[in-house]
């Protein structure tokens, strides 16, 4: 076996971290941590949702001269590292933060899998953990098992029950017909979804005419779209992730899938999705959603742009943003002690991007999106839970690809 | 009808995902994992020249391919040939070249990340119906199709019909005798690898135009490739393109007569009846 070359390798990093850590050390800085996806199979999601406003947060903050910590303005260095979407290498990261890199607070992974599997490292470490990308049912257990950890962007039942609401309400309106036809990716966030929503439908009095899942990663979605053609749906719906959340609607594009309500879940409100079906993705509802004409939301959005070179997506990328916003908020008015900070967090409203923020049951926020429609090219919240500016819900007219 | 035509067009994804890894591992005898981030970089120039200034991806292959070649090239005299002379036997030369193109491949998405960062790059080309035998098929992926008919016919009457070719094909049966009868191996074992990733990036542009990528997804390419190439044979034009279009009908035929769930089961137990029935692949001759 030729061991040596890898220890001296883990030596050199070793020596190497080291040197960077005590170089931190000497410097006045408030040290951020964040571990989330680079590489792997979460990391077209992260690059749009995810280290974008972190950058932007950091710069913005660093440009005001740092974070105020006791009367003293200090800067943030933020220390990165990729996951490469494998929660033991988020765990292996989170525990390096703790441990070598002395990081004053850890940003929330991004992914529910990986939150929740770096939820006892950040309780161990004493770290609060504000997640944002952690959509999941079992807040109340998780908040219970790990009293430092938050929730932003609400729940899963929330986002399939808002859906399955929508459609109910059109179907009230006379906008639609009885008949769904579902699919789902199979994998976790995916089935949970569905499985919420085949017994909201069924509740609703809705027939399921089409139900169905996909393994991750098919690359050719034709079949699953032919047959829910096939089967004369009224409303189309999908639990779907970014590359098929793409694939579903142009597939539906060629086949003319004509539905009254077309819904994909996650990536639907990517800038990227507008980008590429323009007019065509008029009235397509997905997951997520902001309201476009709040001011606070377009200054986001504009220094996004400018900072990052990109826009922020219409739903978690703000969230995201928020989550920082209220971790400076604290650290501002109780300074770098850890468990004061989590104190705080649970006890203070938050000033954000989305408006204001709190905790309150089982650490949850209790006001966030749940279904947006893009509305001539912008994506519009037309669902939420406690939010204002709330759009009316259009009806799916076409894949007319020119307006 | 509709689930052949759908199931060929798929199968001709698969073609274009898994020629380029048969030459390379067929003739060159190198393991390339590193096939599929050279599939993505394809993809990304593509995406990157239609947005940037509205080129047709079935213009920008001929700008890929001749990009890829050459930069294929290079990585094998540079990076594999010493690997190649140093190996005493085919067994060696197969864990040294794996290891190296497994660090190859972080090298190549470390590379994209910093060139064009993490995002999804998805973009509409062709995407509207076109009517085959009374239904409708994405034109992008006939289009595709197409494609891989043509460079799957060129490569394999080049294979067959012209010298160097034949060398090629000399190689792939007994590399130790191709020399004995005057053919440079070295030479035409570089070419060979350089022809696999050409094909490969050719292949991405032309996927690009329905399959959403981004900077990490080449390893999803790799392992479709690495079952294609084995379940018809290392070195075997003919196997790739059977095995691909097979694969692509049956995962089709799952999807839509028993269920879309099942279609990775599906392609595995297609590869592991292969495997156990045929282990040297449908057109794999035995090691003697």
């Amino acid at each position: 076996m030729k061991r040596r070359p890898f220890l001296k390798l883990a030596a050199a990093l070793a020596v190497a971290s080291a040197t960077a850590t005590a170089g931190a050390n000497a410097a006045d800085t408030v040290r951020i941590g964040a571990v989330a996806p680079k590489t792997g199979p979460l990391a077209g999601g992260a690059a749009v949702t995810h280290w974008p406003s972190i950058q932007l947060w950091v710069a913005q903050v660093n440009a005001d001269g740092g974070l105020m910590v006791d009367g003293e303005k200090m800067m943030i260095e933020l220390i990165e590292y990729d996951d490469q979407t494998n929660p033991g290498e988020t765990i292996k990261a989170v525990q390096r933060l703790a441990t070598q890199d002395d990081a004053h607070f850890i940003i929330a992974p991004y992914g529910t899998g990986l939150n929740i599997a770096a939820a006892p490292i950040f309780a161990r470490y004493g770290y609060p953990q504000i997640a944002v990308s952690a959509i999941t049912d079992q807040q109340a257990d998780l908040s219970s098992k790990f009293p430092n950890m938050f929730f932003t962007l609400g729940t899963t039942s929330a986002f399939s029950e808002d859906a399955v609401q929508i459609l109910t309400d059109m179907r009230e309106a006379g906008q639609l017909g009885n008949k769904i036809a579902m699919v789902n990716v199979a994998d976790a966030f995916g089935i949970e979804l569905a499985t919420v929503a085949r017994e909201k439908f069924l509740e609703a009095g809705f027939e399921l005419v089409y139900d169905t899942s996909y393994p991750l990663g098919t690359q050719d979605l034709s079949p699953v779209v032919k047959a829910a053609k096939a089967a004369e749906p009224d409303a189309f719906v999908a639990w779907s992730y970014p590359p098929d959340t793409f694939a579903l609607t142009e597939q539906a594009i060629i086949e003319d899938l004509d539905v009254a309500a077309f819904y994909t879940a996650v990536a639907t409100p990517f800038p990227a999705y507008g980008d590429r079906f323009g007019a065509a993705a008029n009235g397509n509802l997905g997951a997520g959603g902001v309201n476009p004409d709040s001011e606070a939301f377009q200054a986001y959005a504009a220094a996004h742009k400018e900072v990052t070179g990109s826009a922020p997506d219409s739903w978690a990328s703000a969230t995201t943003f928020a989550s920082l916003q209220i971790l400076q908020q604290a650290i501002e008015a109780v300074g770098l002690d850890r468990e004061a900070v989590s104190a705080y967090l649970k006890d203070n409203t938050f000033d954000t991007v989305l408006g204001p923020m709190t905790f309150g049951e089982h650490n949850s926020n209790a006001a966030f999106w749940t279904v947006g429609q893009w509305q001539d090219g912008v994506f519009r919240g037309v669902a939420a839970r406690e939010r204002d500016g709330v759009a009316e819900v259009q009806l799916k007219d076409g894949w007319a690809t020119s307006n | 009808m509709d689930i052949l035509i759908t199931g060929l067009l798929l199968g001709g994804t698969y073609a274009l995902i898994a020629m380029g890894l048969n030459l390379q591992y067929g003739v060159a005898r190198i393991m390339n994992l590193a096939n599929g981030e050279v599939l993505v970089v394809g993809g990304f120039v593509a995406f990157w020249l239609y947005t940037a200034g509205q080129t047709s991806p079935l213009l920008t292959i001929f700008l890929v391919a001749p990009a890829a070649f050459a930069l294929n090239w290079l990585i094998y005299r540079i990076m594999l040939q010493p690997l190649v002379t140093r190996a005493r036997t085919r067994g060696q030369l197969e864990t040294d070249s794996i290891l190296a193109t497994f660090g190859l491949s972080f090298i190549g998405v470390g590379l994209m990340l910093a060139v064009f960062g993490g995002d999804y790059f998805s973009y509409s080309f062709l995407a509207v119906p076109v009517e085959l035998f009374g239904d409708t098929y994405a034109a992008n992926r006939v289009a595709s199709f197409i494609a891989a008919v043509v460079i799957c016919g060129a490569l394999y009457l080049w294979l067959n019909r012209t010298r160097a070719g034949l060398s090629i094909r000399a190689i792939a049966t007994a590399p130790g005798s191709a020399r004995l009868v005057g053919i440079d191996v070295k030479h035409l074992a570089a070419l060979a690898f350089a022809l696999g990733g050409a094909v490969t990036a050719t292949g991405g542009a032309l996927i690009s135009t329905y399959l959403t990528l981004d900077a990490s997804t080449g390893v999803v390419f790799t392992l479709k490739a690495l079952i294609i190439v084995i379940m018809g044979g290392v070195g075997d034009v003919r196997g790739t393109i059977i095995a691909a279009l097979l694969l692509g009908i049956v995962e089709t035929a799952v999807a839509s007569l028993i269920d879309p769930g099942l279609t990775l089961a599906a392609a595995y137990i297609l590869f592991l009846g292969i495997l156990l029935f045929r282990p040297q692949g449908l057109f794999g001759k035995m090691q003697t």
